[in-house]
């Protein structure tokens, strides 16, 4: 199906975030995450189903003033 | 004591962990600076990448508190949403609060401030909003529930230093209860100095160590900036006057005549 990436639009076979971090390469262990503006918790990314369209945000702890 | 939220702090000087010239003179300003509070932010992570985790063992690893900010966000939406992706990657309730009107000055959108604001203090977070230096704002904000106020010296990154120097010195004056934190625009320690010298209970920076020639030296004037300036304050600074008084007792001046 196909979902937005931050910001980018992705053809993914996953049907989970868990799934999809796995699929997309994402090797680090500090993200957060937001499903359609919704706040994700770690706990919950195994069982959160992701659906054509959604928009996804993966995120990290970067530099900041 | 500085107190953010119940939280009590000797340090007066907040610092930002952006735009050092590497990783090592990062950490070293930052100790140098004294700071115990470090403002950190948010950014999408690529795929495969490892950004994010290798910036946050630079930061575990100076064992300070870490204030996320929403650098960036341009509607109440990102705001409140970037908070609360911040509450969940740093595991606190706090968040510099950051609404953008305008790409140009980094002017806060303050009736979006307010509003983030809002929803987010109902939603269990304290918040420390970036604002103008409108006392009004600053009322508002205060009225929804900030025990913390950041009004600007300047825009972000400008180094002028305290371009309304009345307009903050009435809100220190009217918010005596307010922990009230000079953020963004200073460029020097002396401007700092003078943000202590106003009775702000601390100040917030980034860009003016970050881009010295020598952050790390940088960083240890700023903290005696903000240190002289606060004892200045406590000590009473005399009031300004018109006209000259001599300091030399005049009594007993040789060949004094008095003049008619």
């Amino acid at each position: 199906m196909r979902v937005i990436v931050n910001g980018e639009e992705r053809e993914i076979a996953s049907a989970n975030i868990g799934a999809l971090l796995g699929e997309l390469d994402y090797e680090g262990t500090h993200f957060a995450i937001a499903v359609n503006y919704d706040v994700v918790p770690k706990s919950r990314w195994a069982e959160t189903a992701l659906n054509s369209g959604d928009e996804i945000e993966i995120i990290t702890p970067r530099q900041g003033g | 004591m500085l107190t953010f939220y119940d939280k009590t702090f000797s340090s007066r000087l907040l610092i930002g962990s952006a735009l050092y010239p590497s990783p090592a003179i990062m950490q070293g300003a930052i100790r140098a600076s004294g700071a115990q509070i470090v403002t950190v932010s948010l950014r999408r992570e690529a795929a495969g990448g490892k950004t994010g985790d290798a910036f946050w063992k630079l930061i575990r690893e100076l064992d300070v508190t870490v204030l996320p900010n929403t650098a960036g966000c341009r509607s109440v939406r990102d705001a409140v949403t970037t908070a609360k992706l911040a509450r969940e990657l740093f595991g606190t309730s706090w968040i510099k609060l950051e609404v953008i009107a305008d790409n140009d000055t980094l002017q806060p959108d303050v009736v979006g401030l307010i509003e983030a604001a809002t929803i987010l203090i109902n939603d269990g977070f304290e918040v420390f909003p970036y604002c103008t230096e409108d006392l009004s704002v600053a009322m508002r904000l205060v009225e929804a529930g900030c025990k913390v106020v950041m009004p600007w010296a300047a825009p972000i990154g400008s180094a002028r230093g305290i371009i309304n120097r009345d307009s903050l010195k009435l809100l220190r004056d009217r918010l005596p209860d307010v922990t009230l934190v000079v953020d963004a625009g200073l460029g020097a320690p002396s401007h700092a100095a003078e943000a202590m010298e106003l009775g702000y209970d601390a100040v917030l920076l980034n860009t003016a160590i970050a881009k010295a020639a020598d952050p790390v030296a940088m960083a240890g004037a700023f903290r005696q900036g903000v240190e002289a300036g606060r004892t200045a304050y406590e000590a009473g600074l005399m009031e300004a006057r018109d006209f000259a008084s001599p300091s030399t007792p005049v009594i007993g001046t040789p060949f004094w005549h008095a003049v008619s």
